[in-house]
């Protein structure tokens, strides 16, 4: 890290310039060191508090923020809608104020309503970061997809990434698609038409509607969650024929480049949008991604906790 | 000492760095247990050079590795985020070993007392030494060196720099100001 991060909120990739980037991934790699200690903690929050605020299920993301603000020595608050007062009636705002009464310093929201963080961030005083908001943006899953790219890469610049599946509802594409282009690396997307956006190509995508040209010569493949339950017969004719049509399996990752990773944000459906042979894969790199995501969210938490404007090191 | 002054030249260093190598292995009873591990950034090449000298002297090769105390820092409250956090790399199992923590100028204190949290946070060593190259007094904490280069006084406001390259210590010591 060269200099304080710039940042009070980190409510999506839009907006980041790629040095912002790569100050995230870099104090990410200190943090990934702590994570395989024997005692995997550090006490540089200790005194402050991380609440986060789930509007929507969620128990992986959740869990990595937990245990990242806790890594870091914070006081740790979960609350999801379930057990609110969201329940009894009351607003965002309402519960936001509430919860700022009590001098959290960071605020990990998710929500279904694309923005509301951002709503949240001009109302508070404390950082917020943004967990997944509607189909909009999910930036530490594209932070730390991101990571992982780089770490298995040497490099986030001049590669290929092909992105699969439902692009529409999916806020890590978006992100995904964000934040390679700012580093310019090539960003394929390819699935039914029915699940891509119709503005997709101003993310600086290129779009295809078959997959064996769309993987080929790729260097990540990224395939993203089908939810069974909302597109069946709405906007997919059935499970299997997008399985076989846009499902990658051991015989369409041969289009891929020999060295390619293959990357899910999880939770996988296993035989749909990816076979259990590739999800196993020795190339597979979706547990790095899970692994990834507890130092890329301290090192966010770190960023946006500390003061900024640091002096210089005391001799000591 | 004033600013600008040279405190210790690279002849005096590569003979300070022999004779600590000197006193580490006899005060630990040999190599066999022995580790070094730095402290981030200064102390992390004179740990490396104490390694050598003691290769050298012993024919034996002692583990070196490092620890960031940023992340330690008793006010990384206020001054995080701090723009020269690096990790820490310690490839042995501490538990069991004479550790040496090495660091090239101790002042305060607070930095070794970061160093120790953050060395235990790897394991239970046997022991645990205290190497720096120059002392210069001013302690907050109480702690002490168990091996010392040299001790020297320094003007309040002043900092001591300990110029090294990637070969050696072919650059002295000097007092500057804290301003400059």
């Amino acid at each position: 890290m060269t200099r304080p991060f710039r940042h009070t909120h980190l409510l999506g990739i839009e907006g980041l310039e790629a040095s912002d980037v790569a100050q995230i991934l870099d104090a990410a790699e200190v943090f990934y060191e702590v994570s395989r200690r024997p005692v995997r903690k550090v006490p540089t929050l200790r005194g402050k508090s991380v609440i986060n605020l789930f509007f929507e299920a969620s128990t992986r993301t959740r869990t990595s923020f937990e245990l990242a603000g806790k890594r870091l020595s914070a006081d740790v608050v979960n609350i999801s809608t379930s057990t609110s007062s969201v329940t009894k009636g009351e607003t965002l705002l309402d519960t936001v104020q509430t919860l700022q009464a009590m001098h959290p310093d960071v605020v990990v929201i998710r929500h279904s309503a694309s923005g509301a963080p951002h709503y949240v961030s001009e109302r508070v005083g404390c950082s917020i970061v943004n967990a997944g908001d509607g189909a909009h943006e999910h930036p530490t899953q594209a932070l730390l997809d991101a990571f992982t790219i780089r770490r298995a890469k040497g490099t986030l610049s001049k590669l290929v990434v092909t992105i699969c599946g439902d692009v529409a509802h999916s806020r890590v594409a978006r992100s995904n698609a964000i934040l390679l282009r700012l580093f310019g690396t090539e960003v394929r997307v390819v699935g039914p038409r029915t699940l891509m956006p119709s503005e997709v190509e101003s993310l600086g995508v290129k779009v295809f509607d078959r997959l064996e040209p769309a993987l080929e010569g790729a260097d990540v493949v990224m395939v993203l969650r089908i939810q069974r339950e909302r597109l069946e017969g709405a906007l997919l004719p059935s499970m299997r024929e997008y399985s076989r049509t846009f499902g990658i399996s051991p015989r369409t990752l041969g289009y891929a480049k020999p060295d390619a990773i293959i990357m899910h944000p999880g939770p996988m459906n296993r035989g749909v949008e990816i076979a259990p042979e590739v999800a196993d894969h020795a190339r597979s790199a979706i547990l790095d991604q899970v692994e990834a995501g507890v130092a890329v969210r301290m090192a966010v938490l770190y960023l946006l906790a500390g003061e900024a404007g640091a002096g210089p090191g005391t001799q000591g | 000492m004033q600013p600008g002054e040279t405190v210790m030249d690279a002849e005096s260093i590569a003979r300070t760095v022999r004779r600590l190598a000197h006193e580490i292995v006899e005060h630990a009873g040999g190599t066999e247990r022995l580790a070094l591990v730095g402290v981030r950034r200064g102390g992390v090449p004179i740990a490396e050079r104490l390694a050598r000298a003691i290769e050298e002297a012993e024919k034996q090769v002692v583990p070196v590795g490092s620890v960031e105390i940023a992340l330690y820092r008793d006010d990384a409250a206020t001054a995080l985020p701090d723009p020269k956090i690096g990790p820490s790399r310690i490839d042995f199992d501490v538990t069991g070993r004479e550790v040496v923590l090495v660091d090239d100028v101790m002042q305060t204190g607070r930095t070794i007392r970061a160093a120790i949290d953050c060395l235990l946070d790897y394991g239970r060593p046997r022991r645990v030494w205290l190497a720096v190259l120059l002392d210069r007094g001013g302690r907050e904490l109480p702690i002490a060196p168990d091996f010392v280069g040299r001790v020297v006084q320094v003007p309040g406001g002043a900092r001591l720099e300990v110029k090294l390259d990637d070969v050696g210590f072919e650059r002295a010591i000097c007092v500057r100001s804290a301003t400059t």
